[in-house]
């Protein structure tokens, strides 16, 4: 079975954000470009499918700029097959992100397009269910773990207070949360391999945002905090003041 | 035209606290815009029995699709019955809560009008006719003022941040049958697991008891889940990234960058130093509690209140003094 995984390019996790002279972009000096998180849990399910099926293949597909091909060599070396870098300037505006990447699968007659569940950059949670609506495919999101067979996929989603088992006929979308497993490591072996994995990179087809960036801010400052005390008997003290001052309880 | 439509959520047959305060907030905005607040409910036959209720939180009109087949989500049906009713009406904007339920069905509602959409916002103003929403980015390292460009302003809003206010209006109710056809159905849900203890979900309670490497094995949570239910029904379990690598809890507790940012009433880190990732998904609480032996915790940095000491000794204390405190209540 072909799958598709599409990666999205950010800034890593531990990255301390610098809003630009723009005001309405961050400061991309410094900072460590990695996989999206979600989109590597994506990626190693799909991995592990192709795996346990023995058979398959694993298309990566990305959107941005051509600084993305760094991005799908470390998926290619986490072991998938191919790549493609749809080359353009990515917004805000997920809908115009979505008919990009629709656009391309549209085309393609691939039973599963997996996602992260949100990108670690604008956190929209969006483009996948834009996806799966505009390529006509089923959609689950939240996806944990799934199992694929004859024609339909049964997903195990987490929801508010609990869990849900789905079931989606293929072709479909899954946006993929963090589950059991870790994305692999790529091995040595695998970051030479994937030198000479093919890696096609071609212009995306153009799509104005609808997403107009009025300006980035910094997170509102807290005001100063304080040690009420030390140990247990600071305890009527803080209680006190929950109650009181911040009138949390 | 400068009317607002809510999409209101129902769990367990209850329209819920996020769809209370999206329904006040859209009060406000369709005021300033000149115009009214309707809400849109989906749910069984019978759901109209619930929804009186959104006209004292602000819904001028609360039109309810009532259908056996609605009884629980089903991601096609909603988002097709959502989007009859927005084309039928003259919106200039849709808001919904950002629920899980409502972060599935927003970007599908979307894909089908054809207009952008901007999730989990936790700001809303309207300037000179045109809504402003803000949003943040990076998991709350900062935060994007947006416009968007397109009629209807389709945007979630994040649950806890806005409040909820209850005048003595009463909105007019009024139910539809909408046509649902199951057989075109991608996906259907096959069952339905409860988690155990407990069924506020992190991203939606008011209070957080929140426990990270400093509580030293799972089996001590039973001193969190002491202190969570003298907090009362609102409270809800979290957990940082290292314990939930560590396999102690689940993935749906985590709070963090890769977890889930929140924003409730008070939050309450035990046991947590506040890795970057972390802080970025709890510093818009309203009040913030740090319990920790390391006086130099960067936790230490964005709480109101610290207590430097053993959680073994503190968080106990604290549990009984809570209780005392809500049994004089």
């Amino acid at each position: 079975m072909k799958q598709v995984v599409c990666l999205k390019r950010v800034p890593d996790t531990e990255t301390r954000i610098r809003i630009d002279g723009s005001g309405t972009s961050i400061d991309p000096s410094g900072v460590k470009y990695v996989i999206s998180p979600y989109d590597e849990y994506a990626l190693e399910l799909a991995l592990r499918t192709k795996e346990a099926a023995g058979e398959g293949t694993v298309e990566l597909l990305s959107f941005g700029d051509t600084t993305g091909q760094e991005t799908l060599r470390k998926g290619l070396a986490m072991g998938a097959d191919g790549a493609v870098l749809l080359t353009g300037e990515a917004t805000m505006d997920g809908l115009a992100t979505a008919k990009v990447l629709a656009a391309e699968l549209k085309g393609s007659d691939a039973p599963l397009v997996l996602f992260g569940v949100k990108a670690a950059d604008d956190d929209q949670q969006q483009v996948g269910p834009m996806v799966a609506v505009l390529t006509d495919r089923a959609c689950v999101t939240g996806v944990s773990s799934f199992e694929v067979s004859a024609g339909t996929v049964v997903c195990h989603r987490e929801v508010e207070g609990g869990s849900e088992v789905v079931e989606a006929v293929l072709p479909a979308v899954l946006t993929i949360t963090k589950g059991e497993h870790e994305p692999r490591l790529a091995s040595l072996k695998g970051i030479m391999a994937a030198k000479k994995k093919p890696l096609e990179e071609k212009p995306a087809e153009r799509v104005g945002s609808r997403i107009r960036v009025r300006g980035l801010s910094e997170p509102p400052a807290r005001p100063p905090g304080r040690i009420v005390g030390e140990g247990p008997d600071a305890v009527p003290e803080l209680v006190r003041l929950l109650r009181e001052e911040a009138k949390a309880i | 035209m400068p009317n607002v439509l809510v999409i209101a959520e129902t769990r367990d047959g209850k329209v819920t606290g996020a769809s209370r305060e999206v329904t006040s907030l859209a009060a406000g905005v369709a005021k300033s815009l000149g115009g009214h607040a309707e809400a849109l409910l989906l749910g069984d036959v019978g759901a109209s029995s619930e929804a009186g209720g959104l006209g004292r939180f602000g819904a001028a009109t609360i039109a309810v699709a009532e259908h056996e087949a609605l009884a629980s989500y089903q991601p096609e049906a909603y988002a097709q019955v959502v989007v009859s009713h927005v084309r039928a009406g003259d919106y200039s904007a849709v808001l919904l809560p950002a629920t899980t339920l409502g972060k599935d069905l927003a970007p599908r509602v979307a894909a089908l009008l054809d207009v952008p959409l901007a999730t989990d916002a936790t700001g809303l103003e309207v300037d000179g006719g045109t809504v402003v929403v803000e949003r943040p980015v990076y998991a709350g390292k900062a935060f994007a003022r947006l416009e968007i460009e397109a009629t209807p302003v389709l945007v979630s809003i994040r649950p806890n941040v806005f409040s909820a206010t209850e005048t003595d209006a009463e909105g007019a109710v009024s139910t539809f049958t909408p046509d649902v056809d199951p057989s075109t159905w991608k996906v259907k849900v096959l069952e339905r697991l409860q988690a155990t203890g407990g069924t506020t979900d992190v991203a939606e309670a008011s209070i957080i008891v929140s426990g990270g490497r400093g509580m030293k094995d799972p089996s001590n949570w039973n001193l969190l889940e002491g202190l969570r239910d003298a907090m009362g029904s609102g409270a809800a379990l979290g957990a940082s990234r290292a314990v939930v690598d560590a396999g102690w809890r689940p993935h749906s507790d985590q709070v963090g960058q890769t977890g889930k940012t929140v924003a409730p009433t008070l939050y309450i880190a035990i046991g947590i130093s506040g890795a970057i990732q972390h802080l970025a998904g709890m510093r818009t609480s309203k009040t913030i509690v740090a319990i920790n032996k390391d006086p130099s915790a960067p936790i230490f940095n964005v709480a109101d209140y610290g207590i430097v000491g053993d959680l073994f000794e503190v968080v106990p204390r604290l549990t009984e003094e809570i209780s005392a405190l809500k049994a004089g209540d």
